[in-house]
């Protein structure tokens, strides 16, 4: 068990004392400077689909270093939500000020920011004509000019920490839906994002391959990663989440610690959905 | 019985031999079907080439527009092109090419055989690359935006190689129908294989042995492109798995 351990430790730096303890969702107000402002702001994000009303005013600040876990029923706009954040979808109005930058100003270079916001898809979606190395090395070596030397360190680096470096040189094809989701966990990281957006990341693997992939998360979550995660995996929620975001037709009913949401959930909505799924 | 079979026999045989030297060593006639055959892969290749470009520029037009909703003008010229070009006999089109366009330019008849054979598989091309890109996975796509590559770096490092083993079979084929096509150069004066073969019955007035030799070389080279395209798709995969 230890040894699973140290091998998903995703900490760069060995300092085990600096790195864990991680930030309560606050504001941290640095002699009185700007530092006020939160990683991403989202203000009344508006996201319709012909007559369907997905997202209905969301707003919210994720902080940094904070993990969000945002849970609700199907159909509540959460995937939605998650996926406008670096405009998969793009909403139809509001703002989603992502490091000072209104995203949704015209004229931004989205695919500038999108470097900075690593995602994670619930079928995975690596390249399938790809190794394993490839599939992790391209986007820093194309996008941040990195030498194949520079990349392919920083990548067994990581893989060495999700316990797949031995499959660098593998096709995805060969590899099962727990190992997949972890390399595309890594391929995210490779470019060094300051925020990890995970999009059901478990919900198409096999029940006995959830473990693997929600412990890279974990740990992670614990080297202070800024994560937003959408997920039916209530464990997860409770154990890492600094801010359980409940959602329902499109809207945001209730945020919270864990503790809050699941224990004395305020909105009817919200109870009825914890009972069927925590029964 | 068995002699007289014997007889008839060596008589078939000596005739076949005799049609044979008529109409290919004598007066060097093989040469009409050499350098018929070097015209026919000229205008081929060269065509391939063109529409291989023509195809894919047509078809990322296409696909952006499928995909994303821009450029509404130039999807509307690609749309006119497609239904002119796949309207039309591809004979009316070169003899339009070479009568009304070229010919007054004085361009020579194998360039505008390329062109003409070029801009018309070009119209085949994009819509089988076309029908590639949409059936790669849209995760795929988002995969690529997500990490931070445009459009343009999405499609070329992620969807298009995707896309390209899909329609590998369907790329050959219309390659494959190309090189057939061509036999038709001989209406603007060119001397391809078919018309190479053509030109030996008028000399010898021999249908068989020369019409025969050229529909046998068009095979062996159609057999041995869908050989290369098994192996090719065999290597690519292989490198899935």
């Amino acid at each position: 068990m230890s040894t699973d351990n140290s091998k998903i430790k995703l900490t760069k730096n060995s300092d085990q004392a600096a790195a864990p303890e991680k930030k309560p969702a606050e504001h941290i107000n640095i002699e009185g400077s700007e530092m006020t402002e939160s990683l991403i702001m989202v203000r009344n994000l508006e996201k319709h689909y012909g007559s369907l009303h997905a997202l209905d005013g969301v707003s919210i600040d994720i902080e940094k270093g904070e993990v969000a876990v945002v849970i609700g029923p199907s159909g509540s706009g959460k995937s939605t939500f998650l996926r406008s954040l670096n405009l998969l979808e793009m909403p139809t109005s509001g703002e989603i000020i992502f490091e000072g930058v209104n995203m949704l100003d015209k004229g931004i270079n989205i695919n500038l920011h999108r470097q900075k916001m690593g995602m994670v898809f619930q079928h995975f979606n690596l390249f399938p004509h790809m190794t394993i190395m490839k599939n992790v090395t391209i986007a820093p070596m194309k996008l941040h000019g990195k030498t194949k030397e520079e990349a392919e360190a920083k990548a067994h680096e990581l893989l060495k920490k999700v316990g797949l470096d031995d499959r660098a040189n593998s096709y995805p094809a060969q590899l099962s839906g727990g190992q997949k989701q972890r390399i595309a966990i890594v391929r995210a990281l490779c470019m060094e994002p300051d925020v990890m957006l995970f999009d059901e990341p478990t919900s198409a693997l096999d029940p006995e391959m959830v473990g693997e992939v929600l412990e890279v998360m974990k740990a992670l979550a614990k080297d202070g990663m800024t994560m937003v995660v959408v997920t039916h995996e209530m464990g997860f929620a409770r154990e890492v989440a600094d801010r359980v975001v409940f959602m329902a037709d499109g809207k945001i009913l209730e945020t919270g610690t864990p503790d809050e949401i699941f224990s004395s959930p305020k909105t009817d909505k919200a109870k009825q959905f914890l009972a069927s799924v925590l029964k | 019985m068995n002699l007289l079979l014997d007889a008839e026999n060596a008589g078939f045989f000596e005739k076949l031999r005799d049609r044979f030297v008529n109409c290919f060593i004598e007066d060097d006639r093989w040469k009409y079907l050499a350098n018929g055959l070097a015209v026919t892969m000229k205008i081929t290749l060269g065509a391939v080439v063109i529409g291989v470009i023509l195809g894919f520029l047509v078809a990322a037009i296409r696909a952006t527009h499928d995909k994303t909703g821009k450029l509404r003008i130039l999807n509307f010229l690609a749309n006119i092109y497609l239904t002119v070009i796949r309207g039309t006999p591809v004979v009316v089109q070169l003899l339009i090419v070479y009568f009304v366009i070229l010919a007054p330019l004085g361009v020579d008849e194998i360039l505008v055989a390329i062109l003409a054979f070029g801009i018309n598989s070009g119209a085949y091309v994009a819509e089988i690359v076309r029908a590639g890109i949409m059936s790669v996975d849209n995760g795929q796509f988002e995969a690529g935006r997500s990490l931070g590559f445009n459009y343009v770096q999405t499609m070329w490092y992620v969807i298009l190689p995707q896309a390209f083993k899909n329609i590998l079979p369907a790329l050959c084929n219309e390659f494959i129908v190309l090189l057939k096509e061509t036999s038709v150069s001989g209406y603007i004066a060119l001397q391809d294989l078919t018309k190479g073969g053509y030109i030996i019955v008028g000399r010898t007035f021999d249908a068989f042995m020369p019409l025969i030799s050229v529909a046998i070389i068009y095979l062996v080279i159609v057999v041995i492109l869908t050989k290369l395209v098994a192996l090719l798709e065999r290597r690519l995969r292989n490198s899935e798995h």
